[in-house]
Formats: C-alpha cells, structure tokens, sequence
C-alpha cells in the first residue's frame, strides 16, 4: 500500500491538503471565534479574527434566556430513538433483501427510496391533521416515529448493500453445521455486519439531528430540539451575529465532537455499496 | 383567602392549598418573535409567576417568519398548541372576524382599556370586540443625521415631503466615504419592502385594488411610486439594498453609513443607544414624507397577544395576557431597565408621563406617527379593505410576498419597473381569482 | 439456496418495514389527493367543495411554475457538479502521502455535521453580507465593489452553499472507493509512462463510476427537497423559487391548500421522473 515518494511530493500535498481543509472548515472556525466576541466586534470594519477582547457574555446570555439542556435532551432522545427503531426494522428486512433476493427485492428497495421524494412541504398539512387526532403534536414520540419513517429508506439501502458484500459462502458453511436462522444472524452475520451498522446509525443520528422542517413544524415547547433554539436566536431586531453565533456553536457542538470521535467507523460503512 | 383564626390551621390550609395548587398548575404555553422586548419579557416573567404560582409559563420563541408559519398553521389546522400567540395587526381582525380569537372585552377594569391609544385599538377590534393586547406599537418615521443634515447645508422640517427626501439624500450621499443619503427596506416580504411600498404608495394616492377588488398596479400611482423609489435607492442607496431589511438598515444606520432611514418607530431606541449605536447623539427624527396629497407613508403596526379559540387555558392566558400588556408591566420596565426601554406605542398614559418622554427623545414623534396612520381610511381614494401598510385578506401575505419578490428583482436591476409591476398586476389578479374573487 | 422455509421468514423480516413505508406513503399521499381536488382555504372556513381539476390546471397555468421547475433542476445539477468534481479532486489528493492525514480528512467532514439551517444563516450573514460580511471586506480589500451575493448571484450562492454541506460526503464516500483502487495497477501504468491524465482517465475514473453513481443518487434525493437554505437566504426571490418553495408558498404563506396539494403531487411525479431516470442509470451501474 505505502507508495514510495519524495519528500517534496509528500510536503507540496501536506500543504495543499491543509490548505484546502482549512478553507473548507473556515466557516465553522469563523463561528466559533464570533460567539467569543461581542456585538460591535462581531461586525467590526476591518474584520479581527484572533486579537481581540474574549468573552463568555454571549454564551450567559443564551444559557440565561433558553434553557440548553432541554432542548438538547430532546435532539439527543429523538435522533437516538429514531435511529434505534430505524435499525430495529431495517435489519431484518435489509438482512432478507441481501441474503434471500427475489425478483421483487430490487423493486421493493427502489421503492422505498422513492417514498423519501415526498416534499415535505406538501404533505405537512395532512400530517399535521393526523397529528392532531393521534395527540402526537409536540411529543418526542412523534417526532421520534416521524424522522425514523424519513430516513429509513436510507438505513434499509445502506444496510443492504453492506450485508451484500457479506460472502454467502459463510453462511452456507454455518448451515452445513447446522446453524439455526437465529445463531446465524446472531452468531455468523452480526459481528461481521457491526462495521455496517455502525456507519449506519452514525449516519443516522446525523441526519436526525440535523432535520429542519418537521422538528420545527410539529413541535411547540414541549418536544422542541436544537433546530428550535436556532430558530430563536436569527434575525431578531438589533445586532445578533455574536449570539447567533453561540447558540450555532451550541448546537452543532455535540454532533460535530460526536462525528469527529467516531469518523473512522462512520467512513469505514460509508460506502453504498459504491467499492466491490 | 382563609380566616386567620388559628395560626396552625391556617398554616395547614395553606399548606393543603399550595400542595392543591401545586398539583394542578395550569401550563400556558406562549408563542412568541425573538424580538428584544419580548426577551425582555421573558427574563421579567418571575414578577408574573410569583403573583399567579399556580401557573406556569412555557415559551416558544422563534424568529418572525418561523413563528408566522408556526401560529398560522396551528390556528389554521386547529392544533391547540398555544395559549397565547404574538401576532400583529395583521392577523388580529382576519382570525378575529373567522371566530378563532378569545374576545378580551372582559379583562379586568384596572387594565383599562381606553388608555390604549385608538388608532392602535382600532385595529385589534373586529365588530366591537377587542381580540388582542397591544404589547408594542410602531408607526414609521424618518431618523436622520442631524449632523450631516447641517453639513449639507439642509434643515430637516417636521413634516418633509418626498422631494425633500431626495433632494436631502443627494446632498448626504458621499459613496466614497461609505455615507449613503437613503436607507430603505428592499428585501422581499409583506412585512419587509411591502410594508414600505404598500405605506409609500398611500401617500402617492395608489392602492392595492378598487371598489371590485381589481388589483391597481398598471395604474400610474404605483409606477410613480415605484420609480421615484428605484431612483432614490439607485443613486442615493447603499449597495445590495435589495436584500436589506430592518435589521440591515439598523446596522447600516447604527455604523454610520445612512444619511436617512425611514423606518419603524421602534427603531429610534436603538439608534438612539449609545451602546450599540456610533451615531446614537446626532439622530434627529420627522414625520414620515407626503406628496402633499392628504396621506402621509407611514404605517401602522402592533405586535399584540391574542388567545386562541382553542386554548384550554384561557383563563389563565388571560391573566398572563393582561399582566404582560398593563401599566404595572412598563413601571417594572422601567425600574429595572429605565424608562427608554419600555415597550413604546400602545397608551395614551406613557406619552403623557413625563419620566418616558424625558428619556425618549423619539416619544413624541412617535406618538404624532401613530396618530397620523389611519387603518381604516388607508388611501387616498376610497378602498374596500383596511390596513394601512397591509390589506386584512387572508390572501394579502401570500400575494404581496411575491409581488415584494418582483420589485425586490427589479431593485437587483434584473428587471424593469414596468415589467414587475406588470407582473404584479398578472400575479395578484391570477391570486385573487383563485380565492373567488 | 434458499429454502421455502427461509423464503416465507424472509418476508415476514420484510413485513415491517414495507408496512411501515406504505402507511407513511399512502397515508399523507390519499389526504393530499383528495385535497387537491378541493377548494380547501383554511383561512376562509376550510373546506369548499370539491372543484375537479380546477387546483392542477391552475398551478400548471402559474407563471412561475416553469421558472421554479428550472431552479430545481439547475440548483440540483449545479450541486451534483460541483460536489462530484471537487469530490474527485479532494479525494485523489487525500488519498496521498502527508502528514497529518487524519486531521486534514476531520477539517474536510465537519460541514456535513452542521445543521442546514445553521450553515444558511452562517454563509447569509457572515459571508455573503453585502456590508459586514468577510466577502465583502475582502473584496474592499482588493479595491473592489462588494458583490451582493444572494440578489446578483442568488443561485449559484445558494448552489455554493449547499455544495458546501455536501462535500464532505461526496469526498468521503469517493475517498473510500479510491482507496480499494489497485495501487499496483497504477503504478505499472506510471511506469509504463502513461501521462497523469490518461492514467486518470482510463484506470481512476472508470474505478469510481459506480461510487459516483452512488452519490448522485443520494444527493439527488436530498437535493430535490432543499428548503431551510433557501428559506434562510432569499425566501424564493431573485430566480431562488424551488418547486419545493412554491409548494411552501402555496400552502403555508397563500394558505390555498388545495393548490399547494395538487402542486405536491406534481412534485412527487417529477421525482419519480428523475427517480426513475436515475434508478435506470444505478441499478445498472449496481448490477455490474
């Protein structure tokens, strides 16, 4: 694998690829330094970007008026519960698609996708109605079943072609020594399968947390995650960047230390099915 | 509330009573615009609570457009989902008139109702009833830079006309210094560039439609609107006006780069304030410009509390309601925050208490704006609607969104005013057919 | 292989997630038809009668049905490029030696972590700010006139913005498939004297076809139904107005939601259109 080169290749690419991801992450770097500003710097002629005077006001002053923790429970309970409920349901049924395929399978599985072509927008009018005769209007457990339904078709195609690529020959040989179809799910496929579902519910939890327009729309107080504390903190009337940035900062955080910790697993499953 | 004959048996009363009370607390749960009156409400709620502890308060604060679509979906879809909803003067007599607000006739006598000022009361009343609780009102005004007024060798008169605009921002406008004559709103929305224009086009005697409802925009009122507007803001404007809102326009104005800015009266408090504000000593105010046709361009607007019809906590709400938009809640404003930073607009009392007018130098112009709109006769000419910078259809939003879209483009320069305001026409009678008009 | 027995489990493994699918699909999908053929204006008492086609003739006759159908197309196909080639790209030079890898590849994935909304109002504000945005000092900076972004160029900021957030996944999953490329394969060919760019044409690309394939397909289900950012942004102005965002329109803003119910269903016939096209392209590339 190692690929022998020079030195100077080897520091013209360090360079580059520093370069360019620096200029990719810049936004998010830009951000996180405005939430330690204040108000007048934030929009200062010329722009500072390190030497200025650092303070923690903005993050009091959002802590003080919308209570973090709540609407952070909320993102953490329904991007984790969906994801889980998702993977409940999808691994049996990709764990079929894969290793019992029928004629229908292919269909069966372009059709799901193409339930996640709905506009939302169209549709939220309905859903709405619905919501309202199941009493599920501004209830995690809503939103939890609502975001697990969107992004299912997306763990049951992953999950697929993960198990895919699983050798068949394996499972043969478990069934010649007499494996029932719950030791070889257990035993045979699921270690080999956890790499998958790993960047499965990586992806997953991504997605969820990030949802914009039913998390906003079918919650009030109540059931309310990060997306809602954003939506707080944008364009009020007077100067906001500085707190704006904080509460961004507040609620990209989690999911960005998240990604950042488990990237290896998340990259490993992450391939659609696209590498033979 | 219970006889104090025996200390203990009182104690245990009252014991029973807060453990009763405790258990049953009513949750009201409030929609609100992330607005810096209604954070300073928030943070000012622990005087309510610790009056009523038998209610509890939850807020839903989001910003302007989310909370529209938030509320009028709900209210729409019938969702229940909040017991009192910041909406303005807009929505009030529209959902009003469709039975979906609480009548807040019977709020008690110390609210007093007839401080409020009338033309603000006028417009949160349908047939009779008042279906919402001013929290603040704002007319618009011209602020401007007393200094570079008198650098232009110009004076400011208290009630200008569009001419004088102009000829005052030709005389500001200094591009290379980064000091633009005009401010102007120019994002696309009805509550951003059609609030002004709609306001504008009043004092230029054009409408929205006629007696039948006809939209009036081939009419030659609202080309001249529109092209004395395209000409003020391209040669006197400041760049990328076409994107510029409220908010924009305040930082522009707050960093010095506005001669004049016609705007919402609230707007004086901020660029009056020395903490956020370079210019906060040298802002003078007038009336909003006229054409000298009886009708000024200045609108009318209330951010109020109302009650949905579907609350099943009205009574409470209503408690809330009352506390939130009474007297007691500016003097505590007031003495936490000082007087300037009282929610302005909505009673006659304010005005005329001289703590307020001492600290706000804009309270009298802002007081003589409001004054000056009149909802019900918005235009020159007689109309079917009311609403001065709006029309109170269920329909206006929509339209004026994409009408605003069209002079927004126009303003970009991407188009003509002749074509935007050819396709405004084709678009609000197309909008107005389909609602069955 | 499989027997009778594990053919009727496998579908009974199936049943959940169909069944849970076709309710989510079916349900929403029936109340939106039936809305559409109404007169159904909530904020005029709700429903008012059934008006036959009268909704689809209308939203079809708009005329800004056409130019929303082009913004759709051209905001996809310009996020679709611009990920896919700079994808290429950033993964090639990831995929070579250097020092501190690991770190590079985290900088590279952190905007697929933000959420769209949050990303919006970032680029719209401290960006693309025609006065205090970064853009526009930088642009002073060069003597130059400050660029309104989001009116002058209102697509392609909004296409740039949205490229932004789905980089990262495009280089990641095409980083993945550039990594199992044979590195023998490669370097007979650079010892044979092949130039760089028949070496990347003749043994790269057609390595990553089907990686590519892949995340067209996954973007284009994302892509088709942007919203916060263009929400965030213009609020549909300036050319800006998605399918997508006329829907929104017509539902939430025109309360009509008749009209926006027989617009949502136009919109679901062209994605499967695109779908469709799509899946022909994929599923082939899929087989192979």
């Amino acid at each position: 694998m190692p690929r022998a080169v020079t030195t100077r290749r080897k520091t013209v690419n360090t360079l580059a690829a520093w370069a360019i991801g620096l200029l990719i992450f810049f936004p998010i770097l830009w951000t996180i330094l405005t939430s330690f500003k204040t108000e007048a710097t934030a929009i200062a002629d010329p722009p500072v970007f390190l030497f200025f005077d650092w303070t923690l006001e903005n993050y009091a002053v959002v802590q003080e008026r919308s209570d973090y923790m709540r609407f952070l429970w909320n993102s953490v309970i329904i991007a984790g519960g969906s994801t889980l409920l998702g993977i409940l349901v999808a691994v049996p049924a990709a764990w079929s698609m894969a290793f019992v395929p029928s004629k229908r399978t292919k269909d069966i599985l372009l059709w799901m996708l193409s339930t996640k072509m709905l506009p939302a927008v169209g549709v939220l009018y309905p859903i709405y109605l619905v919501f309202i005769q199941l009493g599920l209007l501004d209830t995690r457990v809503g939103l939890t079943i609502v975001l697990m339904l969107i992004n299912l078709p997306i763990i049951v195609w992953m999950l697929y072609t993960y198990f895919r690529e699983i050798p068949g020959e394996i499972l043969e040989a478990a069934r010649m020594d007499g494996a029932t179809l719950k030791e070889e799910i257990l035993y045979v496929l699921t270690p080999m399968a956890v790499p998958g579902i790993a960047s499965t519910i990586l992806l997953n939890i991504i997605l969820a947390w990030n949802e914009a327009f039913w998390t906003l729309n079918l919650t009030a107080a109540n059931a309310a995650p990060l997306t809602a504390f954003i939506a707080s903190y944008s364009s009020p009337e007077g100067l906001f960047y500085a707190k704006l940035s904080a509460a961004s900062t507040m609620a990209i955080a989690p999911i960005l230390i998240l990604g950042w910790f488990s990237q290896k697993q998340l990259v490993r499953g992450l391939t659609f099915g696209a590498v033979k | 509330m219970y006889p104090k004959t025996s200390l203990c048996v009182a104690s245990v009363i009252a014991l029973a009573a807060a453990t009763a009370a405790h258990a049953q607390a009513t949750t009201i749960t409030i929609a609100t615009v992330n607005n810096g009156d209604m954070i300073r409400m928030q943070g000012l709620t622990e005087d309510f609570t610790a009056k009523n502890p038998d209610i509890k308060l939850e807020w839903v604060t989001l910003e302007e457009n989310v909370l529209r679509q938030r509320v009028t979906q709900d209210v729409a879809a019938k969702g229940g989902q909040f017991d009192v909803m910041t909406i303005g003067t807009y929505e009030v007599p529209i959902w009003g008139k469709q039975g979906w607000l609480v009548s807040l006739d019977d709020l008690p006598a110390e609210w007093d109702a007839d401080d409020i000022l009338p033309a603000i009361r006028g417009g949160l009343t349908v047939e009779g009833d008042l279906y919402a609780a001013p929290f603040y009102g704002e007319s618009s005004m011209v602020m401007y830079r007393k200094d570079l007024m008198q650098a232009a060798g110009l004076e400011m008169p208290e009630a200008p006309t569009w001419e004088f605009i102009k000829q005052a921002a030709a005389a500001m406008t200094k591009k290379d210094k980064e000091v633009y004559g005009i401010c102007l709103r120019g994002k696309a929305g009805w509550g951003e560039n059609m609030a002004f224009l709609t306001a504008m086009a009043n004092s230029f005697g054009a409408k929205w439609f006629d007696g039948e409802w006809k939209p009036q925009f081939d009419g030659e009122a609202w080309a001249n609107t529109l092209n004395f507007y395209m000409d003020l803001m391209t040669n006197y404007g400041p760049p990328g006006a076409s994107t510029n809102g409220f908010n924009e326009n305040l930082s522009l104005f707050q960093q010095g780069k506005c001669g004049m800015w016609i705007d919402a009266t609230v707007a004086a408090s901020f660029v009056t304030n020395p903490k956020d504000s370079a210019v906060a000593d040298r802002v003078g105010f007038a009336l909003a410009p006229d054409n000298g046709l009886g009708k000024r361009g200045n609108w009318l607007w209330a951010w109020s509390l109302a009650i949905p019809a579907g609350s099943d906590a009205t009574d409470a709400a209503k408690k809330f309601v009352a506390w939130a938009t009474s007297k007691e809640y500016t003097r505590l404003v007031a003495d936490k925050e000082g007087w300037a930073n009282v929610p302005p607009g909505t009673r006659t009392s304010l005005y005329e208490n001289p703590e307020y007018t001492k600290a706000a130098s804009f309270a009298d112009m802002t007081l003589a704006s409001i004054n000056t709109a009149d909802p019900n006769r918005p235009t020159v000419d007689p109309v079917p609607y009311t609403g001065v910078q709006f029309v109170a259809i269920p329909e206006f939003a929509g339209i004026a969104t994409q009408v605003g879209q069209e002079f927004s483009a126009a303003l970009a320069g991407q188009q003509t005013v002749e074509q935007a305001l050819g396709k405004a026409q084709a678009l609000t009678a197309d909008e107005m057919e389909a609602a069955g008009y | 292989m499989a027997t009778q027995h594990s053919r009727s489990a496998a579908r009974l493994m199936m049943a959940p997630a169909v069944v849970l699918l076709l309710g989510w699909m079916l349900v929403p999908l029936a109340m939106t038809l039936t809305f559409s053929f109404k007169q159904y204006l909530p904020l005029r008492g709700g429903d008012l009668g059934w008006v036959g086609f009268e909704n689809y003739v209308r939203f079809v006759t708009s005329s800004s049905v056409w130019p929303s159908v082009q913004a759709t197309l051209v905001i996809v196909g310009g996020v679709l490029l611009i990920t896919v080639v700079l994808g290429v790209l950033l993964a090639m030079l990831l995929d070579q030696p250097m020092w501190g890898q690991g770190i590079v590849r985290i900088l590279v994935i952190a905007p697929f972590f933000v959420m769209p909304t949050v990303s919006a109002l970032v680029w719209k504000n401290m960006f693309m700010d025609p006065v205090n945005g970064l853009f526009a000092h930088l642009w002073k900076a060069f003597g130059l006139v400050p660029v309104e972004w989001l009116s002058q160029a209102s697509l392609a900021s909004i296409i740039m913005i949205v490229s932004w957030q789905w980089l990262p996944f495009a280089t990641l999953i095409l980083l993945t498939a550039i990594q199992s490329l044979d590195s023998e394969q490669l370097e007979a060919a650079e010892m044979d004297g092949a130039p760089p760019l028949s070496r990347f044409g003749h043994i790269i690309l057609p390595h990553l076809a089907r990686a590519i394939t892949v995340v067209v397909l996954i973007q284009t289900i994302f892509l088709l139904s942007v919203f916060a950012e263009i929400f965030v942004t213009t609020q549909g102005s300036f050319g800006t107005r998605t399918l997508t965002y006329l829907i929104y329109q017509r539902v939430l803003e025109s309360q009509n939601v008749g009209l926006g119910s027989a617009g949502g269903i136009y919109a679901v016939v062209l994605a499967n259109v695109v779908a469709i096209f799509l899946m022909r392209i994929v599923g082939k590339n899929l087989d192979a």
